[in-house]
């Protein structure tokens, strides 16, 4: 949908005389917002999306990026991906936003506005690594349920907002707290209203860190509405679905929160590794905190044709969820011997950090570059896949491009 | 000059009345455009209407959803697209054990409805057109696109 089209085509309406502006606009839209009942099907210009992004899912929209989209040290909107696992919000009543805060061990119910947040509390601005916890899952054997997400479900953008942990202090809470469950605006696909599509959060501890963000804006904006305008949780390093969108309630809880999504197989991998395949009880599977070590090659795209005798130049991002990323490293020959890149010190915590190199190719032929990060415990990316989970999570296999020397 | 004024006054009325439908024309004109912008300037979206694209198959492939043309493709679309899209299922591969205690997760935890005696059709469709393949613990790289990189 052309909105500005469609304004203008209305406003010859309107200086015709017969209404004034305000029955037909009298929502007052937020700047980029579309109200989504009134979607056109293109799902590119709706987010402000790259065309070069791909669909996987359209009822609920999941979007992801290809590795060379991913170039940018900054991800901007146009290539971050959007998992959903509802319906995104109709309405955004940013003005009237409020985020109440409860649970079995706040000291009292409080609500605040949106603009209490905003004025109450010193901001800040993080670059902060999400990954959803199922990128790499199209990949398992045997394949695991859900959305197929081959390596572009992550992002690394600027987050401003105030610290999680700050309003915790300002409305205080019992010692009992061990972690923070979120509730949103968004709503579940069969239409119930009584059932929350997601409701996940994370530890106290976690909670209580300093890049852990009430954010408001992306990369200087307002955060677009797939990426949950006009409040998310951002927790940098954890599977993005911990980063809750649209939140309009936050559970101190004194156990682990049991939302929807925080049970079962749903962000959870089992405890105890398993043969691929096999059944795994409910009670056997653990809740996923950091995400593993990972680097992507974004530069060249898969696919180069260079002539002998030139330099391949490659560069990409590499992070390790909790941890930094000590070092990277690249093999053009399936692994056998393993050169070092040049890697950067991430902006801050839980920021990616980016490598680049230049390669000689010693003949013609067809070659893959691996790409492997090591953290700072000295833990690495396998090579092949690694420990397979029934809902194949955190396939964090070392990316490869192909290239042909000719 | 007293059937004057009673011309007058239905001349006034007619015109009133004249107004008001056009005022209600008008109005009921800017919310249909409201709902349904695209109306403005997409002649192709109307002429795709007429066509019924419901049965439309190329390749063997239902042109709409996407779903592999087969046996319990119709049953399948009618009970398995209306919370999500067709591509939540066309992506994924299982075996009909899989498929099955994913109906049982979406009737436990989804809302989604008693099947009947269509489950056994859906699961026999689904377990047909989208079985797992055998991966292996990593693939060759595929569908590589070739370009000469300077």
């Amino acid at each position: 949908m052309d909105r500005r089209n469609f304004t203008g085509k209305m406003s010859l309406v309107i200086m015709a005389g017969i209404l004034g502006t305000d029955i037909v606009f009298g929502h007052s839209l937020p700047k980029d917002y579309l109200p989504l009942g009134l979607q056109d099907t293109d799902p590119f210009k709706l987010f402000k999306k790259d065309r070069q992004m791909v669909i996987l899912n359209d009822k609920p929209w999941n979007i992801e990026a290809k590795a060379h989209l991913l170039n940018d040290k900054i991800t901007p909107n146009e290539f971050m991906f959007i998992r959903n696992n509802g319906k995104i919000p109709q309405k955004i009543d940013a003005a009237n936003w409020t985020l109440t805060i409860d649970g079995e061990s706040v000291r009292e119910k409080k609500i605040y506005s949106l603009k209490d947040l905003k004025t109450k509390f010193q901001q800040y601005t993080y670059q902060l690594t999400l990954e959803c916890g199922g990128n790499g899952r199209s990949e398992f054997n045997p394949p695991a349920k859900g959305n197929q997400w081959t390596v572009g479900a992550v992002s690394c953008a600027n987050w401003t907002g105030i610290r999680l942990r700050d309003m915790l202090n300002d409305i205080g809470y019992k010692s009992d707290a061990v972690y923070i469950g979120y509730h949103a605006a968004d709503t579940h696909l069969s239409g119930d209203p009584t059932k929350e599509p997601i409701s996940r959060g994370v530890p106290i501890s976690k909670a209580l860190q300093e890049e852990t963000l009430l954010a408001f804006q992306m990369n200087g904006e307002d955060i677009p509405l797939a990426h949950g305008y006009p409040l998310r949780l951002v927790c940098g390093g954890w599977p993005a679905s911990a980063s809750g969108k649209w939140i309009n309630r936050l559970s101190i809880r004194n156990e682990v929160h049991d939302g929807a999504k925080m049970g079962g197989s749903s962000y959870r991998v089992p405890c105890e590794t398993v043969a691929p395949g096999a059944k795994v009880e409910n009670s056997s599977m653990c809740i996923i905190e950091s995400m593993p070590v990972k680097s992507l090659i974004t530069t060249p795209k898969s696919g180069a044709l260079i002539k002998m005798g030139n330099t391949l130049h490659i560069e990409g991002h590499a992070w390790a969820g909790e941890l930094t990323v000590s070092k990277m490293e690249y093999s053009i020959d399936f692994g056998s011997t393993w050169q070092k890149c040049t890697l950067e010190k991430p902006i801050n915590r839980l920021a990616w950090q980016h490598f680049k190199t230049s390669i000689s190719f010693p003949k013609k032929g067809y070659y893959e570059v691996w790409a492997r990060a090591t953290d700072q415990n000295g833990k690495s990316q396998p090579m092949v896949l690694p420990g397979w989970n029934p809902k194949g999570y955190l396939n964090n296999a070392c990316h490869r491009i192909a290239i042909k020397v000719v | 000059m007293k059937n004057n004024f009673e011309d007058q006054v239905k001349a006034l009325s007619r015109t009133l009345l004249l107004f008001l439908f056009l005022l209600v024309f008008l109005i009921g004109g800017l919310f249909y455009f409201k709902m349904y912008p695209e109306k403005l300037h997409s002649k192709k979206e109307t002429f795709k209407e007429i066509v019924d694209v419901d049965t439309e198959i190329e390749n063997g492939i239902h042109i709409e959803t996407g779903f592999v043309a087969d046996e319990g493709m119709e049953v399948t679309i009618q009970n398995c697209t209306n919370c999500h899209s067709a591509k939540l299922v066309t992506q994924n591969r299982m075996s009909k054990e899989g498929w099955k205690a994913t109906i049982k997760w979406m009737q436990e935890t989804q809302n989604l409805w008693d099947l009947g005696s269509n489950e056994d059709l859906i699961v026999s469709y689904l377990a047909k057109n989208y079985a797992p393949v055998a991966k292996g613990r990593r693939q060759n790289l595929e569908d590589i696109e070739w370009y000469e990189l300077e």
